[in-house]
């Protein structure tokens, strides 16, 4: 087992630019679940319209800014079709409706009658060829030893992260604001700030709204990267990688998103290369096959989760006191 | 991501392990030409019996593998084929007498017609769309009542319940066809398999929703750990049984029975029945039984079933088990009527939501109904829609409830303050 | 301060219903029911402005209920109910805390991950950071300022101002109570609605959040508060209505409350003697 090539490999993924699409989902997430506390466990269908709105707006002939205002207004739509018929109701009927709604899109997406538009099963590639030349870095590799970067990775992973950046910036100015801590009395408790006239409603509203945006950034930067979207890549799974990433850093955090995502793909890359790396030296013996690793990193991403929730529900960011408020 | 799809993607094409012999062939609409046809059942029997089964794939194609040469009988079963689509000769059902040489992969043409103009009358489809309806609703109403229940005296959505769904159709499928298990009848599968499941649900409750509950976890943050649990269990699942789906040995392929304008294989027929029966023997058990009475009191209001002498944790134990239990004999309906898949509970949950909001959430009876009426409403709704949007129909139905009437058919309006 | 020495109430007859010199708040035909049971059946029930009125009855006898109904927290079956003259049925509960009338709990709502500071600020009402536009733009912080003064006056005022950064999850239960009440006062309303400020509270906090509620009338504002202690109510009250079985039976001065016979028969009797025998 070559571990120096499994450690920069695991380094490429922690600032890869799927780190960064997962730190933005995670910050649209830790706007509903962090700061609002709203159970979204659909935000994988935000990044689905996202996408699709970037590459069907463009594979129709529209320009690349077109589809990115596409994708944001898809999303903003979404937003409000999610949030009218729940937001009323206990926290349940939200994460119950976001995660169907999720499937449903992902079904209607690859379904025949709309394959004219999305492409169905087959989806749309090569549509983002304006934004690569836009590329100012000169072709070549960048980087020491393995541990490299071609050209047209970097030039995405700068967007990517300096979008990552100026969204967390907007989101410290709107969290420490008035507006941010209403977000925040609700997640606490939605009776009291209503008592203090607030409405809550249009406030989970336009939370849901922001984080759903913020999670169709991460699905276009996700789509434009690869140019290609798919409609099995926006399986559910991914809103549960995003919470994993959200609470791994800490929820309430505006810098947990980053963090999370970070360690994540680290470890997630890391995991891989050392199954993979023992299966091949015949450590495993016949208990695991190849293509049953991607299987054990669900897995194991799943028992993470579920981990983390038990016994550090604060992250790695948060801190002891939240715990001992006992609210909940 | 991609090496992660790629995956997924094999998943679904590897169809059984390859093998030295086998019977294969793919199947399309109308022709060589036409478009495939997936998830249809064909059977490979002998003169001792069904050697195996296989399912088409998303191309079409289908193989299944085969203990050595020799001849064999190949069936089709017509009721997994999609609607609109039919054998061109209705009777062709079974190719007799398929010689397979040593080393073969021996091709079989099943040729289907046309997606042709329906010459049913309206009522008759509709009426066979209603039976086929009738027998997913009462399967998918077993699986939602533990959903509701467990709910109703815990106060919380269990998003892992599919995977206890799953959980009994993969330990049935153990017993009964994997090669490892012991090969039993499936009918002889099922009693273990129904205790393992009520084992698995008092063993959620124990050893770890009680305590998280005795920590005073919160309402959210126990949802999250169920949804971990639900990925971290499904892809157990799946390193176990594999990404195809898997029938199993008995019951895959059937002869459709006629009830007046109403076809069904004899399966479906009892499954139904023994749904509804379950069903029906749960609800007087909830009516009339100690356990029920305390069952009803502890959803209705748990500190004053405290108070007056209900011992909650051993109510909310035995929901655990008895909810698991009925999740698990679905899920080896589900099994039956289609096939075992790692994922199969996960695609129920949504429709059991539906039917747990439609009926009122924490209501036994208002989650088996609400299951049934679902049933039927997403395979009618096949009589108007693609095929494609059934899932769609038991969406709309739940957004719709919410909107109009957020306390479902049977719920009561919560009190504030 | 009772009812011989409050003179707003001069003349007005100890009857359920009764018409006031001057109410804040006019309910009439509020009625809720669960199920079958009728939880609020009020015929009118009328505040007098400027006074301290204490809402008692025994358990279930749809005190809370009847708050939850006027705040916008409940909807009622049927009934109007008019504050200042402006009629409120059917409003949500945030509308209803803009025009002035402002609610507590009975289970204290601290919002625990808060500081106490940041409980206090964000009752403030009218913030133009409270807009999201407002938040993005700014200009919202010299009102934030001016609010933060006042904030810091009141945590001062109810003995607070060392744990102003805590959060508020880490206060005892007591110092709950005297949270949600400087809270709900920075939302400067204009009737004050506490539901059993006193529960769970120890003495010595108990002799300060009285002083408090006698503070609050003092500048002007009006208070309607549900208490189970009767020594508190009869003590504070300048006027008090008895609720039982969802209706107003008896109200009047705490002397003639006290000693009016169908009160001791519904309430306090059975009360008095659940308490010797606890």
């Amino acid at each position: 087992m070559d571990l120096v090539k499994i450690l920069t490999d695991s380094l490429r993924a922690a600032i890869g630019v799927p780190a960064a699409a997962y730190a933005l989902a995670a910050t649209g997430l830790n706007v509903h679940f962090g700061y609002t506390g709203l159970l979204n466990f659909g935000q994988v269908a935000f990044m689905l319209v996202g996408a699709y709105g970037t590459a069907v707006t463009v594979n129709e002939g529209g320009p690349l800014w077109l589809g990115l205002l596409v994708g944001i207004g898809l999303a903003v739509a979404l937003g409000l079709l999610l949030g009218i018929p729940t937001l009323r109701l206990r926290a349940d009927y939200l994460a119950i409706v976001t995660i169907a709604t999720a499937e449903i899109l992902r079904y209607v997406t690859r379904s025949r009658a709309l394959q004219s538009l999305t492409g169905g099963v087959f989806g749309i590639q090569k549509f983002a060829n304006p934004f690569f030349d836009l590329n100012p870095i000169p072709p070549g590799r960048y980087g020491f030893g393995t541990f490299n970067f071609s050209h047209r990775q970097l030039w995405v992973m700068a967007v990517g992260w300096l979008t990552v950046g100026l969204i967390l910036l907007l989101l410290t100015v709107l969290l420490r604001s008035p507006w941010g801590r209403v977000l925040k009395a609700i997640r606490e408790d939605e009776d009291a700030a209503r008592s203090l006239g607030k409405n809550v409603f249009a406030y989970k509203i336009q939370s849901l709204i922001l984080g759903g945006v913020i999670g169709a950034l991460a699905g276009m930067l996700l789509a434009i990267d690869t140019q290609a979207v798919n409609p099995d890549t926006f399986i559910s799974i991914l809103t549960f990688f995003a919470y994993t990433v959200l609470i791994l850093g800490g929820p309430g955090r505006i810098l947990a998103p980053v963090v999370g995502a970070v360690i994540f793909w680290f470890l997630l890359q890391f995991t891989d290369g050392v199954l993979r790396g023992a299966l091949e030296a015949g450590w495993l013996g016949s208990a695991i096959e190849g293509n049953e690793v991607a299987a054990i990193r669900f897995a194991l991403v799943g028992l993470g989760l579920m981990l983390l929730m038990i016994l550090r529900p604060q992250g790695i960011l948060g801190s002891r006191e939240e715990l001992l408020t006992d609210e909940r | 991501m991609p090496p992660i799809l790629a995956y997924i993607v094999s998943c679904f094409l590897l169809l059984g392990a390859p093998a030295a012999e086998s019977i294969g062939g793919t199947l399309r609409e109308g022709g060589a030409q036409g478009d495939p046809v997936a998830g249809v059942v064909l059977a490979v029997s002998d003169a001792s019996g069904v050697v195996g089964t296989g399912v088409s794939g998303d191309d079409g194609s289908w193989e299944v593998p085969l203990p050595g040469p020799g001849t064999y009988r190949v069936s089709l079963d017509v009721q997994s084929l999609p609607e609109g689509v039919a054998l061109r000769n209705p009777d062709r059902t079974e190719l007799e007498g398929v010689e397979v040489r040593a080393g073969q992969r021996k091709s079989v043409v099943f040729p289907l017609g046309e997606r042709q103009v329906e010459t049913r009358s309206w009522f008759t489809r509709l009426a066979n769309l209603a039976a086929k309806g009738l027998t997913y609703g009462s399967i998918v109403a077993l699986a939602a009542v533990g959903l509701s229940l467990i709910f109703g005296v815990t106060g919380m959505v269990n998003f892992a319940h599919g995977e206890v769904v799953t959980f009994g159709a993969v330990v049935a499928w153990f017993f009964s066809t994997s090669a490892a298990g012991p090969g039993l009848h499936l009918l002889w599968a099922v009693p273990p398999t129904l205790l393992l499941a009520a084992a698995l649900g008092a063993g959620l409750e124990r050893g770890l929703f009680r305590p998280l509950r005795r920590r005073r976890t919160g309402n959210v943050a126990l949802i999250v750990v169920s949804i971990g649990l639900s990925l971290l269990v499904r892809h157990i699942y799946l390193i176990l049984v594999g990404g195809a789906p898997q029938p199993y040995r008995q019951y895959a392929v059937q002869t459709q029975i006629s009830l007046g304008p109403v076809s069904m294989p004899p399966k479906a027929l009892f499954i139904t029945l023994v749904s509804l029966a379950v069903l029906a023997a749960f609800g007087l058990m909830l009516r009339h039984t100690r356990l029920g009475i305390a069952l009803r009191a502890v959803a209705d209001n748990k500190d004053l079933a405290e108070a007056s002498g209900i011992s909650v944790d051993r109510v909310i134990l035995y929901t655990w088990a008895l909810g698991a239990t009925l999740a698990g004999l679905a899920g080896i309906f589900l099994g039956i009527t289609q096939t075992v898949q790692w994922d199969m509970g996960f695609i129920l949950l949504l429709t059991m939501f539906a039917a747990v909001i439609l009926g009122g959430i924490g209501t036994a009876f208002g989650a088996a109904l609400g299951g049934i009426i679902i049933g039927v409403a997403t395979e009618a709704s096949t009589f108007w829609l693609p095929v494609e949007f059934k899932v769609v129909v038991a969406l709309a139905v739940l957004i719709l409830v919410l909107m109009v009437r957020p306390q479902g058919i049977f719920g009561v309006k919560e009190r504030v303050g | 301060m009772n009812a011989e020495s409050s003179p707003a109430f001069q003349g007005v007859a100890p009857l359920p219903g009764v018409p006031k010199p001057d109410p804040i708040l006019v309910a009439a035909g509020v009625e809720r029911s669960f199920g079958g049971l009728r939880a609020v059946a009020v015929d009118r029930l009328e505040i007098q402005r400027g006074s301290i009125t204490g809402l008692i009855g025994p358990n279930g006898a749809g005190k809370t209920t009847f708050f939850n109904l006027l705040t916008g927290f409940d909807r009622a079956d049927a009934g109007t109910w008019h504050f200042d003259g402006r009629p409120l049925q059917g409003k949500r509960a945030h509308q209803v805390a803009r025009v002035g009338m402002v609610r507590t709990f009975q289970l204290t709502k601290a919002l625990g991950r808060l500081s106490l500071l940041d409980n206090l600020l964000l009752a403030a009402p009218g913030q133009r950071g409270e807009r999201l536009a407002g938040a993005v733009l700014g200009g919202w912080r010299a009102q934030e300022a001016a609010h933060r003064e006042q904030a810091e006056a009141l945590l001062e005022r109810f003995g607070l101002a060392p744990l102003s950064r805590h959060f508020a999850g880490t206060l005892s239960g007591g110092q709950r109570k005297l949270l949600e009440m400087a809270r709900a006062l920075m939302a400067r309303p204009r009737l004050l609605m506490l539901d059993e400020p006193m529960a769970g509270v120890n003495p010595a906090l108990r002799q300060s959040l009285l002083a408090h509620i006698q503070e609050i009338r003092t500048e002007g504002a009006t208070v309607l508060f549900i208490e189970h202690d009767m020594d508190v109510v009869m003590g504070t009250s300048d006027w008090v209505v008895v609720m039982a079985e969802g209706r107003v039976i008896a109200e009047g001065p705490p002397a003639a409350v006290g000693a009016d016979p169908e009160v001791i028969d519904a309430y306090l009797g059975r009360d008095h003697g659940k308490a010797a025998g606890a």
